[in-house]
């Protein structure tokens, strides 16, 4: 790899030993795929995908202090995935003591993220890059961010640019102020590999097409036609949240990290066709396979036919337009059953900075009165313990259910479920 | 019987080891995850979904997949369970490596005392070959021999 004599002197320990670790752990990144040179990153902020203070990942606050004692912090702001805990969910006395031991070392860490530049203390979210989080990227930008929905939803609908970087490497980016160039960073890295065909008789539900999507071209690149049918073209508030379900889904249940959509993804708007390989493959997506590609989940829940104990909707977290709409159809449907409250505990999850302004509007409190709870939590962290992973819990998130015991539903099954059927 | 192939080293070393082959893609944080939280000694592979490692002890052993999927805190877990002591003796990978499990690979190499060759691009005929038990050994150049 070519490194200019900046980056060279810091590899040769210019600035400390340490620096010189995390320039060679990049230079080793880059090699592995290729990579020429290192480029700048060139965003106002940086996004880490750790956000829990587990115990057992102590090694991780360790390297972190090793970083610290050498004031090898972030060049740039960052948010964070969001936080674990949140004692207004719903929970087990023995969960809580669960969750305390489990996440001994939150504190900890909190406090290590703030001495690295965390951004502030509402700078935990997944989805970082909604208006009210503050910290979206603009086109053509280079990211050092982990968290794949985030990633996704940068590189196709923002038209950034990031690879899917794993934990700890994305802060050592945001630390050197330049990154590996190869892959999504590339022109040729991010043309499609695959064409996806949507044939559906109505607008799918965005987090079972992403899954479809993502499970048939894995980690390539797909540009999808036909949703204009349903979705403006522009890229306005509904579109955007529809992408950014899309887009986690196809991320978790496979790994892209850039998709285009006909005609409104910025770089599919303007470059068409001509950004599509050659000979590419087409899969078509009809009501039928959308059917094949939700019967073929799992149920690992002991009893199949328990009676669910919680509903989470928002992973990734939900934008302020989901949550008006969410408390128009949940109340709407109560109201058609002649519920007061919804019948399944259920937690809507969504940015800090979404939640303070959702809090303004009279629309809080109408959905509070339905009964839904609403947290900043991290629905992944809450489900990820023996305890959680034998509840029955339900979700229309594809990307829960991909990485918890969470059984998906369609938005609708999940509406009628907590309004109607408590079941 | 023996079978020898060559990859690309991506993270330097040399081994022997019996084999532990997932033809699946090996997610990292669902196999380590409560190994790792409970201090299971043979880091049992947790992944409910992948039969090929479900339940098996992954400690020590020759590692042989196609790729990582699922989380991007993979690369992460992959560093804890090298820092702690709790890595495969080596990871072989038919295919080119993805982003994460090199990220992994990688951070151990540099940040921690733990010794993991890493290989990749082996090709499909060696995940194909090897099976679990047979000894597998992994020399500096990334040649593979496959014993058994």
């Amino acid at each position: 790899m070519i490194l200019t004599k900046e980056q060279r002197a810091m590899l040769e320990g210019r600035q400390g030993e340490t620096m010189a670790k995390v320039v060679k752990t990049l230079v080793m990144y880059g090699e592995a795929f290729g990579a020429e040179r290192m480029v700048p990153v060139t965003s106002r902020c940086g996004h880490t995908v750790i956000s829990f203070g587990i115990g057992v990942m102590r090694p991780v606050y360790q390297l972190y202090d090793q970083l610290l004692n050498a004031n090898a912090v972030s060049r740039q702001p960052f948010s964070a995935d969001p936080r674990p805990l949140d004692k207004h969910i719903p929970s087990s006395l023995l969960q809580d003591l669960v969750f305390k031991v489990m996440y001994s070392q939150q504190e900890r860490y909190e406090e290590q993220l703030r001495k690295l530049g965390l951004m502030g203390e509402d700078a935990y979210t997944c989805a970082c890059y909604l208006p009210e989080a503050g910290n979206t990227p603009e086109r053509g930008e280079i990211l050092s961010w982990a968290e794949s929905s985030a990633v996704v939803y940068a590189n196709s609908v923002l038209g950034a640019r990031c690879n899917r970087n794993s934990g700890i490497i994305e802060l050592m980016g945001s630390i050197a102020g330049f990154v590996p160039e190869f892959g999504l960073l590339t022109d040729d890295g991010r043309r499609a590999d695959w064409i996806v065909e949507v044939r559906t008789s109505t607008l799918p539900d965005a987090q079972l097409l992403g899954s479809a999507v993502g499970m048939k071209v894995l980690e390539k690149v797909p540009f999808v036609r036909g949703l204009d049918r349903w979705l403006s073209r522009e890229l306005n508030e509904r579109t955007c949240a529809y992408l950014k379900d899309f887009g986690a889904a196809c991320a978790s249940n496979g790994s892209v990290g850039l998709y285009h959509i006909e005609g409104t993804t910025p770089e599919a708007a303007d470059l068409g066709e001509s950004i599509i390989r050659e000979n590419a493959p087409v899969y078509v997506v009809d009501d039928e396979e959308l059917q094949r590609v939700k019967d073929s989940y799992p149920c690992i829940w002991k009893d199949p036919d328990a009676v669910p104990k919680l509903c989470f909707m928002g992973c990734p977290h939900m934008t302020l337009g989901q949550l008006r709409e969410w408390t128009d159809r949940v109340e709407e449907s109560l109201r058609a059953a002649g519920n007061q409250k919804v019948l399944i505990p259920t937690v809507f999850t969504t940015a800090p900075a979404v939640k303070a302004e959702f809090e303004k509007t009279e629309d809080a409190r109408r959905l509070k009165r339905t009964g839904v709870v609403l947290s900043t939590i991290c629905p992944l962290m809450y489900m990820n313990n023996p305890l959680s992973k034998k509840m029955p819990v339900i979700t229309s998130s594809n990307k829960l259910r991909t990485y918890s015991s969470a059984r998906y539903y369609s938005d609708e099954e999940i509406l009628a479920k907590i309004t109607k059927e408590g079941k | 019987m023996t079978k020898t192939f060559q990859g690309r080293v991506v993270t330097p070393g040399a081994a022997k080891a019996p084999a532990l082959v997932s033809h699946g893609g090996f997610n990292t944080l669902a196999s380590y995850q409560m190994a790792l939280m409970f201090g299971d000694k043979q880091v049992k592979c947790g992944d409910q979904n992948n039969p090929d490692l479900y339940h098996k002890p992954m400690i020590g052993k020759a590692l042989c997949l196609p790729e990582t999927i699922g989380s991007t805190t993979g690369g992460m877990v992959l560093y804890c369970a090298c820092a702690l002591g709790k890595q495969p003796a080596c990871m072989l990978f038919s295919k080119p490596i993805d982003s994460l499990a090199a990220s992994g690979a990688i951070l151990a190499a540099n940040w921690t005392e733990a010794a993991m060759p890493v290989v990749d691009s082996l090709g499909e005929e060696f995940l194909a070959y090897v099976k679990d038990g047979m000894t597998v050994t992994v020399a500096e150049d990334g040649t593979v021999t496959v014993e058994g």
